[in-house]
């Protein structure tokens, strides 16, 4: 009876155990092909209907190829101005909440100070509250003080909710960075602010860079804040919205196309230089 | 020396003034006034004063307790379908990506390059009563001739799943990156088999990218009214679309503001429990 057991138990893997490795090997790829086709339908579906050229107002079936759209991309009222609001919110919100962010994140990385885990929880909370929450909140505030909602409201919301992931994103270059070099300036004679400008602001410069970048995404594709601050102000989100109730032009697609064709060339740009730097660095 | 050390001491603080007075002004503050408007009654002709008016709170919950259920119930089967369906490409990412891993995350992050509202608006074009979707649907009699996909909780849920895929992949991604290999090879050392190996020791070890991205799928997504308005119908309607339109509407700012209170109430208490069993499956995987 035993001799059986001890017969049993090594060498050939059961059923399931080879269907799993299977698994493992084939199928595996080809759902992760699947995978990424989903994700990819609706953008393809942005992009090619942005040549489309609808008889009705719904953009919704394919009708004939046309650059028109393209050619007269701001041929819808209000489209242009909406674009620019966005840019320009977009470019202010990135640079103040990447620059507080920073000095937040150089705070809690470098210094012991009192209040430290308060503050942490304070960068926290915000990313773990719904964004209508969020709206509304700000929107009591503004509401209660009088204050005439447009520019300035959207532009003081943007900046809100991107400080956290600056601080996010800049904390963790900081963690993983070598303060022997900034000892060895000290030591060389630089003062503090020598240093920070010398080596640890190069240093840190591509975090920075990323949190640049990902405030001014977050920002130019924010909806929902927007909404509840922005008042009479369009930005290129809230145009959609207000396009989408009454059959949202193609315009809106060939935007939407080019704000992601620029966005996924950046990223690209960043993947590239990453992979060089690692090389070198090697 | 005595000035050096002083001024050393001095300076976290005012690297954190400006951003934590901003974070203070505008997302604290804020939270307090919400709470304040909450408790407040009147309406919007003769104005609000605040009168301690709980009912309120009361009023919301049972006026729209649907809704509220609702948020929960398409958010938490909008977040264990992003779990399943992005588990597996995570971890074919995370051992088999090779050198192509950066472009891969690439395309997990694609989706968020196009305009929110944008590739909502794509799913309702792909979605639509025309489209090829419910085109075949139809032929292959899953759906009825008049049968649609549009404006029903099939769509809605399907496109929360979908705008929020990328806060469940990343972080799954992330922590099956980090698992050591030599585990599992010590793992088929001790003679488990690969299915042993990844039920006791790579599923385990990705727990922490499981809650993380359980967390960052299911808030946004309870609090959610854009995948509702464009893809559901009035009977899909979210507690977002209730806040926004108590706010933004019909200007009933102290029922809005103790709805979003419930709301936030409501995920706390979600994430909680969540967090609870998903702590306690963790003891018991340790200990067996």
């Amino acid at each position: 009876m035993s001799a059986v057991a001890v017969e049993r138990r090594p060498a050939r893997p059961s059923a399931l155990s080879r269907t799993f490795a299977f698994i493992r090997r084939h199928l595996l790829t080809a759902y992760s092909i699947l995978f990424f086709a989903y994700l990819l339908l609706p953008i393809a579906v942005v992009v090619v209907f942005s040549f489309n050229q609808p008889t009705g107002k719904f953009n919704y079936t394919w009708q004939g190829f046309t650059w028109d759209n393209w050619r007269y991309w701001d041929g819808v009222p209000g489209i242009r101005s909406s674009i620019v609001l966005s840019l320009e919110i977009a470019l202010l919100a990135s640079l103040v909440a990447t620059a507080l962010g920073t000095a937040i994140a150089l705070a809690l990385v470098r210094y012991n100070f009192r209040g430290r885990a308060s503050t942490n929880i304070l960068i926290f909370l915000p990313l773990s509250t719904p964004e209508i929450v969020l709206g509304a909140s700000l929107l009591t505030l503004f509401l209660n003080l009088n204050v005439v909602f447009g520019f300035w409201t959207i532009l003081i919301a943007h900046i809100m909710f991107c400080i956290s992931f600056a601080v996010v994103t800049v904390k963790a270059r900081l963690v993983g960075f070598d303060r022997h070099l900034e000892e060895a300036a000290m030591d060389l004679g630089a003062n503090e602010w020598t240093t920070f400008q010398k080596v640890t602001l190069p240093l840190i410069a591509p975090a920075i860079l990323a949190a640049l970048l990902l405030c001014f995404a977050i920002s130019i594709d924010d909806f929902v804040v927007t909404y509840f601050n922005s008042g009479s102000k369009v930005t290129f989100p809230l145009f959609v919205w207000g396009a989408a109730r009454i059959g949202a032009p193609p315009q809106v697609n060939v935007i939407g196309t080019a704000i992601f064709v620029i966005a996924l060339t950046a990223m690209l740009v960043n993947v590239l230089i990453q992979m060089r730097r690692s090389k070198g660095a090697t | 020396m005595n000035l050096f050390h002083r001024h050393r001491g001095l300076t976290p603080y005012l690297l954190l003034l400006p951003g934590v007075l901003w974070l203070s002004i505008f997302f604290v503050v804020p939270l307090a006034f919400l709470g304040y408007q909450s408790l407040q009654s009147g309406n919007f002709d003769i104005g609000y004063s605040f009168t301690w008016a709980w009912g309120n709170y009361w009023d919301a919950l049972n006026n729209y307790r649907s809704e509220f259920l609702r948020s929960l119930e398409y958010a938490a089967i909008a977040t264990a379908l992003a779990l399943v369906i992005s588990y597996p490409v995570a971890y074919w990412i995370a051992f088999r990506g090779g050198r192509w891993k950066n472009l891969l995350l690439l395309f997990i992050v694609a989706p968020f390059f196009v305009t929110y509202l944008i590739r909502t608006l794509a799913w309702e074009t792909i979605l639509s009563d025309n489209g090829f979707v419910v085109n075949t649907l139809q032929s292959l009699h899953v759906l009825g001739p008049g049968g649609r996909l549009l404006a029903t909780s099939t769509a809605v849920v399907a496109g929360i799943t979908y705008n929020f895929l990328p806060f469940m992949a990343l972080p799954l991604y992330v922590s099956l990156e980090q698992i050591d290999g030599r585990m599992l090879e010590a793992a088929e050392d001790l003679y488990a088999s690969k299915l042993h190996a990844f039920l006791r020791v790579t599923l385990p070890l990705s727990l922490p990218g499981v809650v993380a991205g359980t967390l960052l799928t299911f808030i946004p997504a309870a609090g959610d009214f854009i995948n509702a308005q464009l893809l559901g119908a009035p009977d899909n309607h979210m507690i977002g679309n209730v806040i926004q339109s108590k706010f933004l509407e019909l200007t009933d700012y102290p029922a809005a503001a103790a709805m979003s209170f419930i709301l936030m109430a409501g995920i706390l208490v979600a994430v909680f429990v969540y967090a609870r069993a998903v702590g306690t499956e963790q003891l018991t995987g340790t200990a067996v």
